[in-house]
């Protein structure tokens, strides 16, 4: 353990911790255990039986009751420790419960019938990682629909916003053309009107385009984000415009520069982007929320929220189901974080 | 096609697992590109030779600049249009104009301080509501974020680590965070499990209005705080070194030096914080209406909220009401931003 103590109290030079240390890091790892905490509950209470998670108080690891199957018994029987009135503790297994009575048996000798107070009997539990709440709640919450409709929004949106926005951002890097200035104002300009603003007009406009009720809605009105833009154009600019002219005196095409030169050329940022566009897309709430109404074409988002409104006693579907939701967008931070922290914390966006 | 052979096998040195897991993807989109420039190439060649190289670039900015304007400047200007035209259709056409209307019946108030004595209370509940939380929750989010990115910017092991711990809510659903929370808080939840261990009582946290605020605003912060810490990291980063050493040798302590170097020099990265996190905070909804949604009574309804029932959930669609709702808050986004820019700009000629 020492080891541990060691790599975590090092410092950079200084010798020593002095007090401010000590509460820099008492301060971090109550934050781990606040940031973390709540996610790792969410995911132990997800394994546990219904039984388990009306359980008050709570145990952080998900127990079962351990069954056994007698002959002469169509299904297995729940096992207890039974204090016997000389004192003595026999597992035996619970036949039926009248009242404040319960019939037990001895699994090895099931003919003979000891009847003994509730209140004698404690139940034997193990830990058990259960997944019947994943598998009922997959088949309740049509959870590959919603699931497959997250996946061809996100996928498709976030395709068509490196696309377009770096076309937009080639232009508005590489090219003196009239309107420019404009077309640049109006980009920051859109920055500052969120959706929200926005709502009743903007489904107007997706009814009248015939999307309401349809994918392509909440495909292609987020696909030019401003961010996308921006982030795109401020690196384009970096890409020395000699490439270009040299690339133009071989005969290329504007097309095949912009395919050839610029699009590899801006891989970082595009990746950046792209994992962006994957965030915001999974996420989205408000809007898909408002376009789609029939249940077939819920995201995973819209579609969990109808879930947890429907079902509100049945926790343990609900918490098996927001797993599930967590899981895809957490796989990709445990492995890209590195690329999407210094991508917020170089373009201050989100 | 050379162009981008070559160019990845340039890169090939430098493989990371970014560049692994998108190593097929990449092959793939090289197929396409080299596809899409031999096909597009057709079109465009013609093309360029029509409108000349500095025209091709409006044809890059087209797309975008398409999806722009009927998707976001369109519903912004149509959004006038349906603040003062009545009815519940939702077709312009079908819309009478009503001039002021709308917006007098928002304001038909005895006094806009109480919301009862409003003809339409409920949006001046949403106003007041939406006020204070943006008050509180971007007081509170900008001392938590400051915080956690001082301790951050210390001499620390694992920095990297603590830096990702807190940033991860930052990538969760707003579902997925008001579920994780709703979970904790319930009445037989983990948090008055500890609540009775400790001695206390259970509390309804959720049925309890002052409860139900509270963790409205420390749920948002919760999910929030890791993007504007990163921020304002990056910013206590870019502060020079010698600066602090300056201040040590005229004998500053670390309280002095905090005052006198860091915050001063902090100041026009914590006005982005600012002003996003309040652009942020007054948009409040995704995060609360699956969390409490708007409840218990409207001790959270929130002017997002207000402009969703009134144009979309309720049974009668107002949308000249909500329309009108949203005009009201989109003048105070604008007004906010423009303040914030004035005394931006006034603090950096001091």
């Amino acid at each position: 353990m020492s080891f541990i103590g060691d790599y975590l109290t090092r410092t950079h030079g200084r010798k020593r911790l002095d007090r401010a240390d000590y509460l820099t890091y008492l301060y971090l790892i109550i934050g781990t255990v606040m940031m973390f905490g709540p996610v790792i509950w969410l995911v132990m209470s997800s394994f546990k039986t219904q039984a388990e998670l009306v359980r008050f108080p709570p145990r952080f690891l998900p127990y079962r009751q351990d069954t056994v199957s007698v002959a002469g018994y169509d299904d297995p029987l729940q096992l207890y420790n039974v204090t016997m009135d000389d004192g003595s503790v026999r597992q035996l297994a619970q036949v039926r419960r009248v009242g404040i009575e319960a019939q037990m048996i001895d699994p090895a000798a099931p003919d003979e019938i000891v009847r003994v107070n509730i209140n004698q009997r404690q139940p034997v539990e193990s830990i058990y990682f259960g997944f019947e709440n994943y598998v009922d709640g997959v088949e309740r919450f049509s959870f590959w629909t919603y699931f497959r409709n997250s996946i061809v929004v996100t996928a498709s949106a976030t395709l068509l916003t490196l696309f377009i926005n770096s076309m937009a951002a080639f232009a508005l890097s590489k090219y003196q053309f009239r309107g420019k200035d404009t077309v640049l104002m109006l980009t920051i300009g859109t920055l500052m009107v969120p959706l929200s603003v926005i709502l009743i007009p903007a489904f107007l406009v997706i009814t009248q385009v015939g999307w309401n009720n349809n994918l392509l809605g909440i495909i292609v009105p987020a696909a030019a984000t401003p961010t996308g833009v921006f982030l795109l154009r401020q690196y384009m600019l970096t890409i020395p415009d000699e490439l270009l002219d040299s690339a133009r005196i071989d005969g290329a095409s504007e097309w095949r520069i912009y395919l050839q030169i610029i699009l590899p050329l801006a891989r970082p940022a595009l990746a950046v982007l792209a994992i962006f566009s994957i965030m915001w897309r999974w996420n989205d709430f408000l809007w898909p929320l408002i376009v789609l109404s029939r249940n077939e074409l819920f995201t995973i988002q819209v579609g969990l929220n109808s879930f947890q409104g429907e079902l509100q006693t049945q926790w343990n579907l609900i918490l098996a189901m927001t797993v599930l939701t967590l899981l895809p967008i957490t796989l990709v931070f445990a492995f890209l974080q590195k690329y999407i922290t210094t991508g917020i914390a170089t373009t201050g966006m989100k | 096609m050379s162009l981008t052979t070559s160019e990845s096998q340039d890169h090939h040195s430098s493989t990371s697992i970014l560049e692994t897991i998108f190593a097929p993807v990449n092959r793939l989109l090289g197929a396409l590109v080299s596809g899409l420039i031999n096909v597009v190439d057709i079109v465009m060649h013609p093309l360029q030779a029509r409108l000349g190289v500095r025209g091709m670039a409006y044809v890059f900015v087209l797309p975008n600049l398409l999806i722009f304007g009927i998707f976001i400047m369109l519903p912004m200007l149509l959004n006038f249009y349906y603040a003062f035209t009545g009815g519940t259709n939702l077709f312009p056409q079908d819309r009478p104009f009503v001039g002021g209307q709308n917006l007098s019946t928002l304001f038909a108030c005895d006094s806009i301080f109480e919301p009862n004595t409003c003809r339409e209370d409920l949006f001046w509940r949403a106003a007041w509501n939406t006020l204070g939380y943006v008050v509180v929750q971007v007081g509170i989010l900008i001392l938590m974020s400051l915080i956690t990115a001082l301790a951050l910017n210390q001499r620390i092991a694992a920095r990297g680590f603590f830096r990702s711990v807190f940033f991860y809510p930052v990538l969760l659903s707003p579902v997925v965070v008001a579920l994780i929370w709703k979970w904790i808080l319930q009445q037989d939840g983990l948090l008055n499990a500890l609540i009775v261990s400790l001695g206390g009582e259970k509390i309804p946290f959720l049925v309890n209005a002052q409860w139900a605020q509270t963790w409205v605003i420390f749920i948002s912060v919760w999910a929030q705080m890791g993007f504007f810490t990163l921020i304002l990291l990056a910013g206590l980063q870019a502060i020079p070194h010698e600066f602090y050493e300056a201040a040590a040798i005229d004998g500053a302590n670390r309280w002095q030096s905090f005052k006198s170097v860091t915050l001063p020099l902090l100041m026009p990265t914590m006005f982005v914080v600012i002003i996003l996190s309040l652009i942020r905070a007054v948009q409040v909804f995704d995060q609360v209406f699956p969390f409490t949604g708007g409840g218990p009574g409207t001790t959270t309804l929130y002017m997002v909220q207000y402009i969703y029932q009134t144009g979309f959930a309720n049974q009668t669609k107002e949308y000249g009401l909500a329309a009108a709702a949203s005009l009201l808050m989109a003048l105070f986004l604008l007004a906010l931003t423009t303040l914030q820019l004035r005394a931006g700009r006034s603090s950096d000629i001091t």
